[in-house]
C-alpha cells in the first residue's frame, strides 16, 4: 500500500512512523529468538558476545556446546524421551479425537454443547491445576513415574488440539460423497478410508502436528507426574535454567527453534492443501 | 433413512393421511428408528474420547479439589477422643474422660504397622491451624504407653499444649469429615479464639495480595499485547495477502517456538551480565555499575510473557481485521471525517470481536501461568499458580494448594464462558 501523491505531511510523518513502530514490534518478536543462535556457537561460556564474536574472529566461535549436547547422555536420554512421549501421545490422541470429531460433526449429535465443552477443557484448565490433579491420581493407581503415565497426560492435553481441527476440516465436508459411496455398495469402514480419510486428512495431520507439540513443549505436568526417567527435553531446559546455566542449553535452543521452522512450514502448506481441496482459493 | 427411501409412499395424490415404508411401518416410526440409531452411532464415535477424559483428566481435577474440604485426619486419629469430646462447651479444659479417651486413641494407634498410623497426619494437620501443635503431638504420643492415670495431669506435663482450651476447640472443629478451613486459609482469614473468621495479621496475608497481583499482571499483560499486537494486526490486514502471511510467519514461528526456549532467549537478553545490558554499557549509556535488574522480578514477568503471549493476541485481531473492508473508512473520510475520527468511530469499534477474543485468550492463559514466572519472575513477579507448586511440592500442605488450585480454576472457568459468549468456542483459531 503505497502512500498516495496528495497525501498531506502529516500524513506522510504518521506513514513512515507507523512502519517504524510496526518494524520495532516485529523486531520484538524475533530478536529473542534469532539472537539465540549466534550465541550457541560461542567459544565462551557466556551469553553474551564476547569481543571475538562481535569482530568475526573466527576464534570465537565454537561448536562445543553441540559436542557437549550430543556427547551427555541425560540430553541425549531427554531426547529420546520426548519423541517416545511425543508419538506415543500424538498416535493416541489423534485416534481418539479423529474419532470424537466425527461424531461431534454429525447432525443428530445429542448433547453437542456439553460434550464439546468436556472434550476441549483441557485447553483451557491451566496447566498446574491439571498438573495437580494428575500428580494425586497417578500416584494413587500407581502410574506416577512410568512412561504410560506421562504418555496418557499428554494424550489428554493433546486432543483438543485434534478434535477442533478435525472439526474445522469436517464443516466443508460434503456427506453426498459418503451417501454415494455407501450407495455404490462401500461398506461403512471402507468408505471411512477411501473417502473421508483422504478428505479430513490435512485436518488430521495438522491436528497430530498440535498434539505432538503441545507434548513436545509440555513442562508442568512432566514436573509433577514424571520421574528421572521420564525427563524429557523441556525438563532438561528447566534444571539446565535452574541449576548449572550453560550455553548448551543454547545449542538445543537453536536445534528447537529449527525443529519448529520445519513444523510451521509442514502445518501451512497442509494448511493450502486442505483449502485448495475443499475449492476455497489459496490463502 | 435407506429404509425410509426404499419405501413406497402411500397416498401420492395429495393424501397425507398415513405413509409406510415397504414392510408396512408407519414411515414416522421408521423415521424415528432410523435417527436413534443415527444418535447413538454418534455418540459412540465420542465416547472412547469422552471416557478416557473423564478417568485419566476430569475425575483427577475433580478429586483434587475434593482435597480442598476433605479432613479425614483428625476423624481418624482420635474416634473416642471426638466422642467423648460432644457437649464440652469450649470455655476449659476437657475432663479427664477425654484424655483417657485420647489415650486409649493414641495406645490403639500405635499398635498399628508403621505404615498405618495415623498421628503422624494428624500432628501435620493440627499444624496448619495451630504451630506447635505438631511438636506436641510427636512429644507425648512416644510415652502415651506409660501413661497412668490421672490422665489429664500425664498429658499436660508431657506439653503445655494439652492444657490449653485453644488447642481442644481446634481438635473439635477440625473433628468433622468436611472442613472449610483451607479456604478460610487461602482467603488470609483465620479463626479466632470465639471460632469466627477474622482476617489474618497485616504481615500474615499473602494469597489474597497474590491472586490481586496475579490479575494485576494478567491484565498489564493483556494491555500490553493489546498495545503491540493492534499496530501489527492492522498493518498486516492492509498489506497484500501475499506480503501479509510473509509477515504472519514472524508472528507464528515465536508462536510455534518452545515456551522454554523463549524464556531462555529472555533470560540470555535481560539478566545482569545479559546482552541488553552489555550492550548500554558498550555504548557507554550506562556505567558498569549501573546495570538494569530487568529480571528475577516483575518486569521479567511482564516482558517474558507479553512476548509470549503477543500471537494469541494479534491472531484473532488479524482474522477480525481482514474482514473489514477498507471502503468504510475511505466513506467516513469521504464524508468529513478526519483520519482520527474515522478510525475512531468507524473502524476501531468493528474490530472489537477481535479485542474481546485476544483479550480474553491472553488474560486467560496468564492467569495460570505457571513456568515463565518461576523461571524469570524472582519474589515479586510470583503469580498464584507458583504458590500452588510450592504447596504441591514443598511445603505439602496439599490441602491448601487444592483450596487454591480451586479458586484459580472457578476464576478461569467464569472468564472462559465470558469469552464463549463473546466468540463462541468453535472460533477459537489455531495458527
Amino acid at each position: 500500500m503505497a502512500i498516495p501523491s496528495y497525501a498531506t505531511p502529516a500524513e506522510r510523518v504518521w506513514y513512515y512512523s507507523f512502519r517504524v513502530i510496526c518494524g520495532l514490534i516485529f523486531f520484538f518478536l524475533l530478536a529473542p529468538i534469532i539472537i539465540m543462535i549466534p550465541l550457541s556457537f560461542n567459544a565462551q561460556p557466556y551469553f553474551t558476545f564476547t569481543r571475538e564474536m562481535v569482530t568475526l574472529n573466527p576464534e570465537g566461535y565454537s561448536l562445543r556446546w553441540y559436542e557437549d549436547l550430543f556427547s551427555s547422555d541425560s540430553w541425549m536420554r531427554s531426547i529420546r524421551n520426548s519423541f517416545i512421549i511425543g508419538i506415543a501421545a500424538t498416535f493416541l490422541a489423534t485416534t481418539l479425537g479423529t474419532l470424537a470429531a466425527l461424531g461431534l460433526s454429525r447432525s443428530q449429535m445429542p448433547f453437542k454443547g456439553l460434550i464439546m465443552g468436556i472434550l476441549i477443557s483441557p485447553m483451557i484448565v491451566p496447566l498446574i491445576i491439571s498438573a495437580a490433579g494428575m500428580f494425586f491420581f497417578f500416584s494413587s493407581v500407581n502410574l506416577a513415574q512410568t512412561y504410560l503415565g506421562v504418555i496418557l497426560a499428554h494424550t489428554a492435553l493433546g486432543t483438543p488440539f485434534v478434535v477442533i481441527t478435525v472439526t474445522a476440516t469436517l464443516v466443508g465436508f460434503d456427506h453426498s460423497l459418503t451417501r454415494a459411496a455407501a450407495n455404490l455398495g462401500a461398506s461403512p469402514t471402507r468408505t471411512f478410508f477411501k473417502i473421508t480419510m483422504p478428505l479430513i486428512l490435512p485436518g488430521v495431520i495438522s491436528g497430530a502436528l498440535f498434539a505432538f507439540i503441545t507434548s513436545f513443549d509440555e513442562i508442568v505436568i512432566v514436573l509433577f507426574v514424571a520421574g528421572v526417567e521420564q525427563r524429557t527435553i523441556p525438563r532438561e531446559m528447566w534444571s539446565g535454567i535452574r541449576e548449572s546455566i550453560s550455553p548448551t542449553i543454547l545449542a538445543v535452543a537453536t536445534i528447537l527453534v529449527l525443529i519448529s521452522i520445519a513444523l510451521l512450514t509442514t502445518v501451512e502448506l497442509l494448511r493450502r492443501r486442505s483449502e485448495r481441496i475443499r475449492g476455497m482459493s489459496p490463502g | 433413512m435407506a429404509q425410509a427411501d426404499a419405501g413406497a409412499l402411500d397416498g401420492r395424490d395429495g393424501n397425507v393421511t398415513r405413509m409406510v415404508t415397504a414392510d408396512g411401518i408407519p414411515l414416522k416410526r421408521s423415521l424415528q428408528r432410523a435417527e436413534r440409531r443415527r444418535k447413538i452411532a454418534a455418540l459412540l464415535l465420542v465416547t472412547p474420547l469422552l471416557a478416557f477424559l473423564l478417568i485419566v483428566f476430569l475425575f483427577p481435577i475433580g478429586q483434587m479439589m475434593w482435597r480442598s474440604v476433605d479432613n479425614p485426619q483428625v476423624v481418624n486419629a482420635l474416634p473416642r477422643t471426638l466422642n467423648a469430646l460432644e457437649g464440652w462447651d469450649g470455655s476449659e479444659v476437657p475432663s479427664e474422660e477425654v484424655f483417657a479417651a485420647l489415650a486409649a486413641d493414641f495406645r490403639e494407634d500405635l499398635q498399628r504397622p508403621r505404615a498405618d498410623q495415623t498421628w503422624g497426619p494428624l500432628g501435620v494437620r493440627l499444624n496448619y491451624e495451630l504451630s506447635a501443635a505438631r511438636g506436641a503431638v510427636a512429644r507425648t504420643v512416644r510415652n502415651v504407653p506409660d501413661f497412668e492415670p490421672p490422665y489429664r495431669e500425664a498429658f499436660t506435663d508431657s506439653h503445655r499444649l494439652w492444657g490449653d482450651p485453644a488447642f481442644w476447640r481446634v481438635i473439635q472443629r477440625e473433628g468433622r469429615p468436611l472442613t472449610a478451613s483451607y479456604y478460610v486459609a487461602a482467603l488470609d482469614r483465620e479463626y479466632d479464639d470465639e471460632g469466627n473468621i477474622v482476617r489474618r495479621d497485616e504481615n500474615r496475608r499473602i494469597y489474597v495480595g497474590l491472586f490481586m497481583r496475579t490479575l494485576a499482571l494478567s491484565l498489564g499483560i493483556t494491555f500490553l499485547t493489546f498495545a503491540l499486537g493492534f499496530p501489527i494486526a492492522y498493518y498486516m490486514s492492509i498489506l497484500p495477502m501475499r506480503h501479509a502471511n510473509l509477515l504472519m510467519i514472524c508472528v507464528l514461528l515465536p508462536f510455534w517456538t518452545s515456551l522454554l526456549v523463549r524464556t531462555t532467549a529472555w533470560i540470555v537478553l535481560l539478566q545482569q551480565q545479559g546482552v541488553i545490558n552489555e550492550v548500554l554499557v558498550n555504548i557507554g549509556l550506562i556505567g558498569d555499575d549501573g546495570r538494569f535488574s530487568l529480571m528475577y522480578n516483575m518486569y521479567g514477568t511482564i516482558i517474558a510473557m507479553t512476548h509470549i503471549l503477543l500471537p494469541f493476541m494479534v491472531l484473532p485481531l488479524y482474522s477480525v481485521m481482514r474482514t473489514i473492508p477498507p471502503s468504510y473508512l475511505r466513506a467516513a473520510k469521504s464524508l468529513g471525517a478526519t483520519p482520527t475520527t474515522a478510525f475512531r468511530r468507524v473502524y476501531f469499534p468493528q474490530t472489537l470481536p477481535g479485542i474481546g477474543a485476544g483479550a480474553v485468550l491472553v488474560f486467560i492463559i496468564s492467569i495460570g501461568y505457571y513456568i515463565t514466572p518461576a523461571l524469570v519472575g524472582g519474589q515479586s513477579g510470583r503469580m498464584i499458580s507458583n504458590e500452588i507448586a510450592r504447596h504441591m511440592q514443598q511445603s505439602l500442605n496439599w490441602g491448601l494448594a487444592a483450596a487454591l488450585g480451586s479458586i484459580l480454576l472457578v476464576g478461569v472457568l467464569i472468564l472462559y464462558w465470558a469469552y464463549n459468549r463473546l466468540v463462541g468456542a468453535d472460533n477459537l483459531k489455531l495458527g
